[in-house]
């Protein structure tokens, strides 16, 4: 067990011995490997379910909404920045949240290491940076450096920004010289190039709304995709509904995406969608020195008005 | 959104923003003609454009 789990379970159980909280929110060790799933804990017995490792991919703030009483929820440098725009939008209080920081030092992604083996892998164990991942038919041993997630191995935030106990000791951020290469590459296409990329992107897409239902700034009660009276968006694969659904759906997180990558976790088609968002992260930060979930005390971008929003686009 | 549409590749010559008061009457006739300009430009649209069979 690493230290950092320890740590976890002596938190939660002294809070829920305390009854401080009612119950603790963190991740559990799923059914298939490599994938730990969102669980709550409520009663000290439970609490050995806890862990955090590097398959803890999703993004606990979205769990942390509804609650009548007080909640612990375990956030590492992703979740806390939700948990920040969760208590900006009014979606959670801040007084009955008590946040178990955990520094991340990255998610592996699933994808790539699945690419390693040809069967289905049933054993992966970590230890320290490297993994050791067991198929029927082989064995490999790798660093979890070099099979980071993509959002990941450019994260500039993995300690919490918030907390109220810390799990680990922090680690060193990193700074980026580029930190939008994807984006710029996007952009240095043409128009139809462009248009190309994003038809590729999408055209496996299938609608199930997995990559909405797991990022935590989807929370309306009704989604406009959902709505019936009036319809926005056709329900079927027709392209122009699928790219209207991907256009509007990333708009709506606009400077309130804080790249934690739930919604490419969750997808079944492993669309990267992030493609759409990280451009808006992108417009946030160049044109309003933005990002998102770094404070509660400030409004997004989108939500407030200052003399001084660029407006050069209004003729 | 301007922005977020022209990386998917709808050009940005398609889409404009303008604020025109009810009394600017020059103004706008000035800004429908530069956008039907730029928009003619450009040519027909193909993108987003959905198709109903009938
Ligand atoms: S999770 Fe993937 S397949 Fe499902 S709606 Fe989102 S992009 Fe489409």
């Amino acid at each position: 067990m690493n230290t950092c789990t320890k740590r976890i379970r002596e938190i939660a159980s002294a809070l829920l011995e305390k009854k401080e909280v009612e119950k603790v929110i963190g991740f559990a060790t799923g059914t298939i490997p490599m994938a730990s799933n969102p669980i709550v804990v409520t009663s000290k017995q439970d609490v050995e379910k806890l862990v955090f490792n590097s398959t803890c991919g999703l993004n606990l703030a979205n769990y942390i909404r509804n609650h009548k009483g007080k909640i612990a929820v375990i956030a590492k440098g992703c979740d806390a920045r939700n948990i920040v725009t969760h208590v900006i939008e009014n979606q959670a209080d801040r007084e009955k949240l008590h946040i178990i920081g955990v520094p991340c030092s990255g998610m592996i992604d699933k994808n790539k290491v699945a690419s390693l083996f040809k069967d289905d892998i049933v054993e992966f164990i970590e230890d320290g940076d490297t993994a050791t991942i067991k198929s029927a038919t082989k064995e490999e041993t790798i660093n979890k450096k070099d099979y980071l997630r993509h959002n990941c191995s450019l994260c500039t935030h993995k300690n919490p920004v918030i907390y109220d106990d810390l799990a680990c000791d922090e680690g060193e951020e990193q700074s980026l010289e580029i930190p939008y290469p994807d984006v710029d590459a996007i952009q240095s296409l043409d128009a139809n190039a462009k248009w190309q990329h994003f038809q590729e992107l999408t055209k496996n897409c299938i609608r199930c709304y997995s990559c909405r239902n797991a990022r935590p700034l989807c929370y309306c009660p009704t989604c406009f995709v959902d709505e019936a009276g009036p319809q926005w968006v056709g329900k079927g694969q027709d392209e122009t509904d699928v790219n209207t659904f991907h256009f509007l759906r990333a708009f709506h997180c606009a400077g309130r995406c804080t790249d934690c990558g739930a919604c490419v976790e969750a997808c079944p088609m492993d669309i990267n969608v992030r493609d759409f968002t990280r451009k808006l992260n992108k417009d946030s930060f160049e044109l309003f020195g933005w990002e998102a979930g770094l404070d509660t005390t400030r409004r997004p971008p989108l939500d407030s008005y200052s003399p001084d929003d660029p407006n050069d686009f209004i003729k | 959104m301007g922005n977020l549409l022209e990386h998917m590749g709808i050009e940005r010559d398609r889409v404009h923003f303008s604020w025109i008061s009810s009394a600017e009457a020059i103004k706008f006739v000035d800004i429908v003609k530069e956008i039907s300009e730029k928009v003619r430009a450009l040519g027909p649209n193909t993108k987003l454009v959905k198709e109903y069979n009938e």
